[in-house]
């Protein structure tokens, strides 16, 4: 039997909470010199491409994005049911001594994360590296907290968050799954 | 996949899968630190019956750039023919922990015999005169790297094929993704039968190598001439030497391969074996990022 | 008296022309008198007081077995099979003459190690054992062995099996010097230097697999020189173990222009190509190797038309150690014994020879070619009789081998046809038809 779905959000309600983290970024960070933003493969590619957009329209720079592949990195390879597949990693420019935002579309164990500050580590040794997610669906395995949530939304291990966000935002939603 | 026995077993994507993921190691090795943890905690075993220093040291350091423990076990053939059988010694291995066993042996189908016998995933370092499947691997993702793909690429592979693991694995692996393959060398070391595999099969060097984008050497082992292959290593340049000559018939971008190690002045003449063309060392250097993703893609794929 | 009746089974014997239902009285191991009851009429027969009676309806009684061409290892490869295992395995495969080859340690080249074998094959035996001398010393393909004190001392032929006799002098000396004795010499055909290294049938599939080839030629080239060498010295010829087209050619051509060759195929040739050999499947490693669809095609078209004589086993068992290694250092053969019948039997099935004709070649063929006065079940022949469901099905299972061999390719298959017992000198040995028997 195929799964429930239910969306939780919708293209308008993405942008509005989009612009906010943006915004709170600039504010927290105090502008935006040293600040780069760093997308996690696959999901977090756009979402940080999306910030950077929203981050110039503000303060009318541009920001750095890199995305992040992370299959190297993880704890669980030979654990998955889906070999995870390597996707490119593209970092332009030097993170040493930067603010490194990694962006994430779904904060759930925390693993990936891990293993994404332990790659960056890899290519370099940022200031900060602080944490921009999307939706943070709780059931944390690893002592790690975002630092910039776009919305909580209490979830069972059962359930499933899907997030697109592509090339035209008035496609782009949130969904929640249940079953399988 | 659970092990690498050839390229014969692989279908066209997951070829293209390793490829894709050899161009993220290599760039995992132009990084300062040259290492990510993926494998930390896996045992990986170089068991080579027959020796290679450069296929064992590129598995080596692929293993350890993948933060994998690795053990050399060098077990010369005369050994293994009046002491312990093949199986003992794969059963020792087994013993020791290996989750890989990187095979090299000059038996044809030995990688498959353990394959059967061992749990942990095997994977063919070059067996007798069947397959070198790494090695087209790598082939392939430098020579994806230089012409962009295969569709149309015209490759001539030249030499002894008829002894040549690496040549027979780069004809599958060539035909599966799309290029055309042009077989060069003497008729008794390129028999016709080639010609069911889908390939040309060309006696004179000259026309064999023209208008090719690749052209693929292959070393010629001397004792061929004593069993009569060819009379002598003389007429053996003469006629299937690659010289600037010969390399001025190929397309003008072509770039010259060769697995290595040369005999300069027998097959390759030492002008294009040192020329600009010749991407030699680049094969060296691809060798270890595509290493690093078949051992990656045996991992996630149990 | 030991009395033994067979009653009603369907009788094969192309020695005497019967094929049909009759019976068969055994006296103290010798055929006194067989029956064969006229057409329609099942009541008709052998009826006498004093006998173990078995009930045969529904089963073929067939003459003993001949195999002609079997390795039993000893003296020297005991732990490959011995005379008694070997002997064993061949009455539960309904072979009760067996004819082995000479490749032993020492090679059975003089009269003393013949002498061995026969008084092992008498001490322990469970059947029949014709020795078969080497036809060169140490089968060196250099000077010829003793022939003819091997002759007096039981040898039923020559041959230098597992390894051809390179030197055609020598090869024409040994089929001229034979002739004094009346027995073949066999012939191993196979030019080693065009072979040499070979691990299977030279071809597309060995180019794939890479695994050295051995060309057909190998095999052709010798059985034409063979040939020639028997038409020269008007020597008798038998080619052991003929797998390829172009040899059933050369075989068939010779036999028509009168020269005296004879020839044996083995059943991995009629049932098996070199397919099996994919996955470096090291029991389907055999010399001469698998060969083609086109091969095996001829192979069963040569057996049809007579040009093949005989189906024998090659029986070459082997250690497990032997076959559980690499394809190239593996040792080539097949056990063979306790399929021979079963898998020949397929010949029947597949409408290729008839049921006589199969007894022919497994038979009646080879006795006469070796002039042993066996496969028969005439009047004062030796009771030695093989009791058949042609069309019980049964699975191959090489651990249930009593062979010490267990290397086949024919593992887990399923056929049609199995041995119900075998009577030696009037005596069943396995007691499988112990439901079937009666007294009177």
């Amino acid at each position: 039997m195929e799964g429930i779905e239910k969306v939780l959000m919708q293209s308008d309600e993405i942008e509005r909470t989009l612009r906010r983290m943006a915004h709170q970024i600039v504010e927290y960070n105090r502008g935006v010199e040293e600040l780069c933003l760093v997308g996690i493969q696959q999901g977090g590619v756009a979402i940080a491409q999306r910030l950077a957009e929203y981050i110039k329209r503000t303060e009318g720079r541009d920001v750095p994005v890199g995305s992040l592949d992370i299959a190297f990195y993880r704890d669980d390879i030979t654990k998955r049911p889906q070999p995870p597949k390597v996707r490119k990693t593209d970092i332009p420019f030097d993170i040493e001594d930067k603010v490194v935002v990694l962006v994430d579309d779904v904060l759930y164990t925390g693993r990936s994360i891990r293993a994404a500050m332990d790659a960056l580590m890899d290519m370099g040794r940022p200031a900060r590296i602080q944490l921009a997610v999307l939706v943070d669906r709780g059931h944390r395995e690893l002592p790690i907290r975002a630092d910039f949530v776009g919305r909580e939304i209490p979830t069972s291990r059962l359930e499933h968050i899907e997030v697109s966000i592509g090339d035209k935002p008035s496609h782009d939603r949130v969904v929640l799954k249940t079953g399988r | 996949m659970r092990h690498l026995l050839g390229i014969r077993d692989l279908k066209r994507e997951e070829i293209e899968e390793i490829l894709e993921t050899a161009e993220g190691f290599a760039d995992v090795l132009k990084r300062d630190i040259k290492k990510v943890p993926t494998l930390r905690g896996k045992t990986v075993v170089n068991l080579f019956f027959e020796p290679s220093t450069r296929t064992r040291t590129s598995f080596e350091l692929a293993a350890k750039r993948l933060s994998a423990d690795v053990i050399n076990f060098s077990v010369p053939t005369s050994a293994v023919v009046k002491g312990e059988s093949l199986i003992d010694t794969a059963m020792t291995i087994q013993a020791l922990g290996a989750d890989f066993v990187v095979v090299r042996h000059s038996c044809s189908g030995v990688p498959h015999l353990l394959s059967r016998h061992l749990r942990a995933s095997v994977i063919n370092a070059g067996d007798g005169i069947n397959e070198h499947p790494t090695q087209a691997l790598l082939d392939a993702f430098t020579i994806k790297r230089h012409k962009g793909g295969f569709k149309g690429l015209k490759v001539a592979i030249v030499g002894d094929i008829l002894h040549s693991r690496v040549a027979k694995s780069n004809i599958r692996c060539l035909k599966t993704l799309g290029a055309e393959v042009r077989l060069v060398g003497p008729p008794t070391l390129v028999p016709e039968g080639f010609r069911e595999e889908g390939v040309e099969v060309y006696w004179d060097m000259d026309e064999g190598l023209r208008g090719v984008d690749v052209i693929m050497m292959l070393r010629i082992q001397l004792e061929r001439q004593d069993r009569g292959f060819f009379p002598s290593k003389n007429e053996y340049f003469r006629l299937w030497g690659l010289t600037p000559e010969r390399l001025s018939l190929a397309a003008r971008d072509a770039i010259v391969m060769h697995p290595g190690p040369m005999n300069r002045g027998i097959e390759i003449d030492t002008d294009v074996a040192d020329s600009e063309r010749s991407v030699i060392l680049e094969q060296v250097t691809n060798g270890i990022a595509t290493r690093m993703a078949v051992l990656y893609t045996l991992a996630v794929n149990p | 008296m030991e009395r033994v009746l067979l009653k009603g089974g369907h009788i094969v014997d192309p020695f005497n022309g019967w094929d049909g239902p009759g019976d068969i009285l055994i006296e103290d191991g010798t055929i006194r008198e067989v029956k064969i009851h006229a057409r329609g009429d099942s009541l008709e027969g052998i009826r006498l007081e004093g006998c173990e009676v078995y009930d045969l309806r529904g089963l073929h009684v067939l003459p003993g077995l001949v195999d002609m061409h079997v390795h039993l290892r000893e003296p020297g490869f005991e732990y490959k099979e011995t005379i008694r295992t070997g002997t064993r395995a061949a009455v539960k495969g309904g072979i009760t003459s067996v004819c082995c080859m000479p490749n032993t340690s020492p090679v059975n080249d003089n009269d003393t190690v013949t002498r061995y074998i026969l008084q092992k094959a008498i001490l322990e035996g469970s059947c029949d054992v014709y020795p078969i001398g080497a036809i060169t010393k140490g089968q060196e393909g250099e000077e010829l062995a003793e022939m003819g004190l091997m002759y007096e001392a039981g040898c039923v032929a020559f041959s230098d099996d597992g390894r051809p006799v390179m030197n055609s002098l020598l090869m024409r000396r040994a089929l001229e010097y034979s002739k004094r004795f009346g027995k073949p010499v066999i012939s191993h055909a196979e030019d080693i230097n065009l072979s040499a290294g070979g691990l299977m049938n030279e071809g597309t599939l060995s180019l794939r697999l890479g695994l050295r080839g051995i060309p057909a030629e190998s095999e052709v080239i010798m059985i034409k020189r063979d040939i020639e060498l028997a038409a020269l010295t008007g020597g008798r010829l038998h080619i052991a173990h003929v797998s390829t087209e172009g040899g059933v050619k050369a075989i068939r051509e010779a036999k028509r222009a009168g020269i005296q060759v004879t020839a044996e195929t083995c059943p991995h040739y009629f049932l098996l190509t070199e397919e099996s050999v994919e996955g470096y499947n090291t029991n389907a490693k055999v010399n001469p190797p698998l060969r083609t669809e086109r091969d095996l095609m001829a192979i069963r078209e040569a057996l049809a038309d007579g040009t093949i004589d005989v189906i024998a086993s090659d029986h070459a068992p082997h250690h497990r150690d032997e076959k559980n290694c690499e394809f190239e250092l593996a040792a080539p053969g097949i056990s063979g014994l306790e399929t021979l019948l079963p898998l020949s039997l397929q010949l029947f099935h597949q409408g290729v020879l008839s049921l006589s004709e199969i007894v022919k070649k497994l038979a009646t063929n080879p006795s006469e070619i070796l002039s042993l006065r066996k496969g028969t079940l005439g009047i004062g022949a030796q009771a030695d009789i093989t009791i058949v469901d042609i069309n019980l099905e049964q699975t191959i299972k090489a651990e249930a081998f009593l062979s010490k061999g267990k290397n086949t390719p024919f593992d887990g298959w399923t056929v049609n046809g199995a041995v119900v017992e075998t009577f030696f000198r009037g005596r069943p040995l396995f007691g499988g038809l112990r439901d079937r028997l009666t007294r009177t």
